[in-house]
């Protein structure tokens, strides 16, 4: 199963490497990895979506919690959160398919952001599933390239999955 | 007043009460070399970066205090790399200061340059590359609080030339402000009341004794747990010497070659009680077998290690010697006896055995220096057939009186780690006892030992082959011996005159009678060549897949 973590860490040289490193050394499946700064700028957050059972998802959760510079980590797979993910498309369009493009982009509210003479690079954000179908609808017309951010994800209402000075590092037992 | 960062360095040791440092010099660690000269802390100069890390390893674990190491760049940081690797494995507190190129040429394939930081960070607890002068004494600061707090282990501070050379202001900051690391000393109350609960219900408990027992100094703890309930004590390589090896409740080692009595007790317990254990491969063996019918309460300071590889009942995360300390007046005095007549039962049915009579057996070399000794000497060994034998046939009434790699399993640990331990314990009987094999890997340090007038005494136990791999070669390839009988070996009691040292070389038993205390009773360095019969095999044995209660006589 997916799980999607919110984990916050020290914006510090090689924390991307120390994280990326815990995955593929202890051998767990990373889907998605997206990490940006935060409101504060000494703390970036990293959005990681894991495949795995319960147990795998403990010792991920205390694996990532013995690096140092690994601050908070919450598993909001089981909350009510809003996720986004942005991707850009580059489909081939020349004039016979340019217009059903224009229209499949209409449909998931995508934004064309640049032509070729062949081609229609559109630009879409929205959760998994819908960024999942626009693919599959684009994939007949050929898709020439494409880019995915991953995940990011924030749980809705005041619930507050960021860092509060004083705030203990979350106790897994 | 400004002062270069190096020389803040060797303040932030000295503030750290750091005594002794085992280095090699080189070219980018040069202005820490500078500060040193100037400095009462003691550098002992290696002979390899390897010899430094184990003997760093060796005096942390005798002493409890941090070991440090410092290096240089390049072929000294990647010389350390075995040592750092054992230290983690086997959580031991080191602080590690390598040089690294400067700044504007990391990066650059310049010359002694490697990415130590990447190299040592799946081996060190945590590392640092110093980019900021001014941090440097933070994060020594932080360096030996997250080497020595929670589960100890290895942090490495790599430390570019340009940068030791920066003037800073110097401050040793006071506390340690880490968000990212809270590591849990109290165990959780409930948890702790539970666990004692479970205890009062159980009638079969074993008490299964780790390394965390060993690191925490928590013998004392530990067999007034024993005694308090009654209950059997076995231990991992890590946790021997934790208890009293003559003590009725104990069962000697688990696992791959405890004793029958160890493993049968824990595969057939209703409680086991794992303190600072990991349920490592070693020890359970085919994991579904091991306690099958146990509830397990297991305390760790390292959540991860909970429910890692099997199913937890009580979890106690916390320092055990906290949690130990909490639990014991929670207790009744327990005096029921049925299932210690069966433990001594399976104790009297298998007992450890070997025919002493015909060539000198290395299993009567290490049940003779018990003797000699009366078991309280500290005893660091190598890794091999022999290193089971101490495990197995020394009988430990010194708690942290053994100190060997598990973990790692690192050849060449043994005698760097006894040096190391020597340095730690000037006025107390330390031996080593290596394989011809590993023996041979960091003999280099014989030098370090005698500019030093170390009275290290020194045990091979000298049976011409890599024993433990023939051993694995004659169970799992039908005794196709390949690469492990050596053609020669130096005369090592004739290296050891080379070296000024005291040699003797035994052959037979009656000399082992005569010659052994004698040499143990010299008042400098000596070493002790045994040579002892190839034939021997370590015995019991669990083979590979098998239940621990499915052990083989070798
Ligand atoms: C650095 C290293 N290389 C290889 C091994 C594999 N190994 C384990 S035991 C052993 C044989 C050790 O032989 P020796 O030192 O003579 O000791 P004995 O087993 O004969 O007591 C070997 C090669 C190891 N543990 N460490």
């Amino acid at each position: 199963m997916l799980h999607t973590l919110a984990v916050l860490v020290e914006n510090s040289p090689g924390v991307l490497t120390r994280v990326a490193g815990l995955f593929s050394r202890r051998g767990f499946n990373i889907d998605s990895l997206a990490v940006g700064r935060t409101e504060d700028p000494e703390v970036s957050r990293m959005t990681i979506v894991v495949d795995g059972d319960d147990r795998v998802l403990e010792q991920v959760t205390k694996q990532l919690h013995k690096l140092v510079d690994v601050i908070k980590i919450n598993d909001i797979t089981a909350d009510e959160y809003v996720d986004r993910e942005l991707v850009l498309i580059k489909v081939n369009a020349d004039h016979t398919q340019r217009v059903e493009v224009i229209q499949i982009c209409d449909v998931f509210r995508a934004r064309i952001v640049d032509m070729g003479r062949k081609t229609l690079t559109l630009e879409c954000t929205g959760n998994h599933g819908k960024i999942n179908a626009l693919e599959e609808t684009l994939r007949p017309y050929g898709i020439k390239e494409l880019v995915r951010t991953g995940k990011i994800a924030m749980v809705r209402g005041t619930k507050n999955t960021g860092y509060q000075e004083n705030g203990a590092k979350e106790e897994s037992l | 007043m400004e002062i270069t960062a190096a020389q803040a360095l060797v303040q932030c040791l000295e503030k750290e009460q750091v005594e002794l440092i085992f280095g090699y010099p080189g070219g980018t660690i040069l202005p820490v070399y500078d500060a040193l000269h100037d400095s009462a802390i003691k550098h002992v100069l290696v002979r390899h970066e390897q010899g430094a890390v184990h003997a760093a390893d060796g005096y942390a674990r005798a002493t409890g205090k941090v070991g440090v190491v410092v290096a240089t760049s390049g072929p000294g940081a990647t010389n350390l790399v075995t040592g750092i690797a054992n230290a983690y494995m086997d959580s031991v507190p080191l602080v590690i200061i390598t040089g690294q190129v400067a700044t504007g040429m990391v990066g650059t394939d310049a010359f002694q340059e490697v990415d130590t930081t990447g190299i040592t960070l799946p081996i060190t607890k945590h590392n640092y590359l110093v980019k900021d002068a001014a941090q440097l004494p933070r994060m020594i600061k932080n360096a030996f609080y997250i080497a020595t707090t929670g589960r100890p282990g290895p942090v490495l501070i790599d430390l570019p030339k340009d940068i030791a050379e920066t003037k800073i202001k110097f401050n040793y900051p006071e506390t340690v402000h880490l968000r990212g690391y809270k590591p849990t000393f109290r165990g959780h109350h409930n948890q702790i009341a539970e666990a004692a609960k479970l205890i009062a219900r159980s009638q079969k408990p074993v008490i299964y004794a780790g390394g965390g027992i060993t690191r925490s100094r928590s013998s004392d703890e530990l067999l007034a747990l024993a005694e308090t309930i009654n209950a059997p004590v076995t231990n991992t390589l890590q946790g021997l010497s934790s208890f009293p090896g003559d003590h009725p409740l104990f069962l000697g080692m688990l696992g791959l070659h405890g004793t029958r009595a160890a493993n049968l007790a824990v595969t057939n317990c209703d409680l086991l009680i794992a303190l600072g254990a990991r349920f490592d491969d070693r020890v359970t063996g085919k994991i579904s077998e091991f306690a099958p019918q146990a509830g397990v309460i297991h305390v760790d300071v390292d959540p991860a290690e909970i429910g890692k590889n099997v199913a937890v009942h009580i979890p106690i995360v916390g320092d055990v010697k906290q949690v130990l300390q909490e639990l014991l007046p929670r207790l009744e005095k327990r005096t029921d006896t049925t299932w210690l007549e069966q433990i001594n039962a399976w104790r009297e049915e298998y007992p450890l055995r070997y025919e002493v009579e015909g060539k000198l057996k290395p299993q009567y070399v290490v049940e003779k220096l018990a003797e000699i000794t009366g078991g309280t000497a500290v005893v660091a060994t190598d890794v091999g057939q022999h290193q089971m034998w101490v495990a197995q046939y020394y009988r430990f009434k010194r708690a942290g009186g053994l100190i060997s790699s598990g973990g790692l399993g690192a050849m060449g640990f043994g005698l760097p780690a006894a040096m190391g331990a020597q340095f730690g314990l000037p006025g107390e009987q330390v031996v080593m006892v290596a394989g011809d094999g590993g023996f041979q890997m960091t003999m280099q340090e014989l030098g370090t030992i005698v500019e030093n007038k170390l009275p290290l005494k020194m045990i091979i136990l000298n049976n011409y082959v890599l024993g433990m791999v023939r051993q694995l070669q004659k169970v799992y390839h039908e005794g196709r011996y390949t690469a492990v009988n050596f053609k020669f070996h130096p005369d090592f009691e004739m290296l050891a005159r080379a070296y000024g040292i005291k040699g003797y070389t035994l052959r037979t038993k009656e000399e082992v009678d005569t010659l052994l205390p004698q040499a143990l009773a010299e008042p400098g360095p000596v070493l002790i060549n045994c040579l002892v019969s190839a034939g021997e095999w370590v015995s019991p044995m669990v083979p590979a897949g098998k239940a621990i209660s499915e052990a083989i006589d070798c």
